[in-house]
């Protein structure tokens, strides 16, 4: 530092007009899109947590049999209706690690309900990487470890308890997961497909195309979903296998879902089409489908992918409105929907209230997603303020 | 073009969305294979009572189900003659249930009325909560006000109609002597109107209405916060604040008027998905509308009933698109009459 005879003190370094402006700036301008987007998000919590809470759920999916205790369809019929066990630490003030009191049961001749009551003398130690019913990984490779076992086969450990069949609804909803989850995500391929592309057809091409199009988009829109769910699941055979009838629900959920992401594209498309990029793209020859995939479509991705996160709660939630109403999927398929097919009516959920813990994750699922998307849409134009 | 002209148009475009509506309804019912006759009959035979595959013969004939499929939509629709000379749905001839052996508009009866009325009802609910609570959230926007709204409002969304119905019917009868399922007290069930029997649908009505109109309330008001919270943001309220206008009277007088509109527009997006929660709800709480008409229908493949009260769903939904679009255009000068250019 240098002071000059007019009492200015002036750094010595030499002068870079490049470094007036600031580092972080400087990285700002040239990081690609994806860091902005990223760094934007990770500002928004919520979001952050639903998107790393669902991405663990749909990771450890081909695992659930590791994590499940039971196989989804294994019944214990002494066990009916066996009420939801504590997992316990400290038995009489003495630390005995996880452990259950076992339920006994016993026949209530009044109310003709078995009754379950815990033997409070009889602390069991649980199992830990024990082995259990056989499974498969991924559905590919046998194994039959999983993570905690009941202390022993006959005394059985049932988490949030068991239902009508004596199955274990712990194990149950994990299994219901694969289903329940995935259900989404194929619905919303077929959607997005569906429409990406006529909402692009009718958006680039205009004129007939687009009012024939435009037309079919407002009836689908105008018409109750539900009762055209139904009634597109009512007529599914009822011969058909598990994973076909599964497949078949997921198309018409993606079926009925894909004019409101249509009207999106379009309109995107009515506006780009006339930049000056589409035009030169147009004069060096380049064909109307290239034009769309390369020059258009990479435009709002990333926005058309926060509203298909959006719309993945709607098609959960109608499977499990369809399973629920005994026209989705079908037993020995196991959802989460399937499983409340159980909870109908009061009665059932006044007295085993446990065989209602489905629509917990469901729930929790479908927040998570709207959160994430959330999170998404906020984030995805880094350049806004 | 005055309004009613427009309303005029718009009414013409309702008719051709129903027509085409009908057509695909007509294709969803007959996709399954066989029906409910040709199944019967195969039963019947199976078990060798001739008896009743010859009344089942005579149906078939009777309702043209012998004839290809483009000439039993249009005598289903009522554009041809059938075998007794136009009778079919614009003749206001609804067809057979042969499941209940019955004539449709016998079976669903007052069930449409009541079907209306929930929804009715579903709607009023609708502007009641989330009018108020979307001003107040953007007048109080985060504060504790805003964070319960949007919190609620999430959950609306996030929870299942028929579980929100099962659990608020639990409570409500527990805590708040609510009565349980249908629509009114048995003893009311063939009586004629009375004050006492309005009460008891009202009464009967709470529930449904909370049910169905939880989360489209929830969207509505998280629509109108945002349009309130981006009218507060322009100069002319600074102005009126400025000038010492009350703030009650500043919000309600001019931001209120402008987020006001798409208010109106939107239940005609809502009112689809409105609907369908009706029909669930209904199914799960024995509500006496056609939803468990619908389903039982569907399971059993009653074609003209199912196909019947999906026309009168997609009726229902037309309507109130249509009237909530003329609404807007009285409401709101600046929109133009004509469809898009």
């Amino acid at each position: 530092m240098s002071q000059y005879t007019d009492d200015r003190f002036v750094d010595d370094a030499p002068y870079d007009a490049e470094a007036a402006l600031q580092q972080l700036e400087r990285k700002d301008l040239d990081a690609p899109n994806w860091i902005l987007v990223w760094r934007k998000f990770k500002t928004h919590r919520l979001g952050l947590l639903s998107g790393v809470f669902l991405l663990f759920c749909y990771l450890i999916l081909p695992f659930i049999g590791f994590v499940a205790p039971y196989g989804p369809n294994d019944r214990n019929s002494e066990h009916l209706y066996s009420p939801p066990q504590n997992v316990k630490l400290f038995h009489e003030g003495q630390f005995l690690g996880p452990f259950i009191y076992p339920m006994t049961s016993e026949a209530n001749l009044e109310t003709f309900q078995w009754e379950f009551s815990p033997d409070l003398e009889n602390p069991q130690k649980l199992r830990f990487f024990c082995e259990g019913a056989p499974y498969k990984v991924a559905g590919l490779i046998p194994a039959d470890t999983h993570l905690f076992c009941p202390p022993e086969t006959e005394i059985p450990f049932f988490l949030w308890g068991s239902d009508r069949l004596g199955r274990d609804i712990f194990s149950r909803i994990l299994y219901g997961a694969q289903l329940s989850l995935t259900v989404g995500l194929i619905g919303i391929t077929v959607s997005f497909v569906l429409g990406i592309f006529f909402g692009a057809v009718a958006g680039y091409f205009g004129g007939a195309i687009d009012w024939v199009i435009n037309r079919v988009i407002e009836v689908l829109r105008s018409l109750p979903e539900l009762p055209l769910w139904l009634a597109l699941s009512a007529a599914v055979p009822s011969n058909w296998s598990p994973v076909a009838v599964f497949f078949v629900i997921s198309i018409i959920l993606g079926l009925l879902d894909w004019p409101g992401l249509a009207r999106s594209v379009r309109a995107k498309f009515l506006s780009l089409r006339e930049e000056e990029y589409v035009r030169a793209a147009e004069m060096m020859g380049a064909s109307s489908g290239r034009v769309i995939r390369k020059h258009l479509l990479p435009n709002f991705m990333s926005h058309l992918i926060a509203s298909a996160t959006l719309s993945i709660p709607a098609m959960i939630l109608g499977e499990t409105a369809l399973s629920f109403l005994g026209l989705g999927l079908r037993a020995p398929a196991v959802s989460w929907g399937v499983m409340l097919n159980d909870a109908q009516n009061l009665a059932n959920i006044e007295i085993y209230w446990w065989t209602a813990i489905p629509m917990l994750p469901i729930v929790i699922v479908v927040l998570a997603f709207n959160f994430l998307g959330d999170g998404l849409r906020d984030s995805l134009d880094p350049y806004q303020q | 073009m005055g309004i009613l002209r427009y309303a005029i148009y718009r009414f013409g475009t309702m008719l051709l969305t129903l027509w085409v509506v009908s057509i695909l309804i007509f294709a969803i019912i007959n996709l399954p294979p066989g029906d409910f006759l040709s199944n019967q009959i195969a039963e019947l035979q199976a078990t060798g009572q001739s008896a009743g595959v010859a009344k089942a013969e005579f149906l078939r004939t009777e309702y043209a189900l012998d004839k290809p499929l483009w000439q039993q939509y249009m005598i289903w629709m009522g554009f041809m003659p059938g075998p007794h000379g136009f009778s079919g749905m614009i003749q206001g001839n609804f067809g057979w249930s042969f499941e209940f052996d019955a004539p449709v508009s016998e079976i669903v009866g007052d069930s449409l009325w009541m079907t209306v009325l929930v929804n009715l009802a579903a709607v009023a609910f609708v502007y009641m909560v989330a009018l108020p609570l979307g001003v107040l959230a953007a007048a109080r926007s985060r504060t504790w006000v805003d964070y319960t709204s949007a919190f609620v409002g999430y959950l609306g969304l996030a929870t299942p109609n028929f579980l929100l119905a099962l659990i608020l019917f639990y409570y409500g009868h527990r805590y708040f002597n609510l009565p349980i399922g249908g629509l009114m007290d048995p003893i009311y069930e063939n009586a004629p109107m009375s004050w006492d029997k309005v009460k008891s649908i009202l009464l009967h009505l709470i529930v449904p209405t909370f049910v169905i109109g939880t989360s489209g309330a929830s969207a509505m008001m998280q629509r109108l916060r945002a349009n309130m919270l981006d009218e507060l943001g322009k100069p002319y309220v600074e102005t009126a604040v400025a000038k010492g206008l009350a703030p009650r009277k500043m919000l309600t007088k001019y931001p209120l008027r402008v987020a006001f509109n798409p208010f109106v527009a939107d239940i005609g997006n809502l009112l689809p998905s409105m609907v369908s929660g009706s029909v669930l709800v209904s199914v799960v709480l024995g509500l006496q509308t056609i939803g468990p008409d619908l389903l039982q229908a569907l399971k059993s493949q009653d074609m003209f009933l199912s196909g019947f009260v999906l026309m009168f769903v997609a009726l229902l939904t037309l309507i109130g698109t249509m009237v909530s679009d003329v609404l807007l255009v009285l409401l709101d000068p600046r929109i133009r009459y004509e469809g898009r250019k």
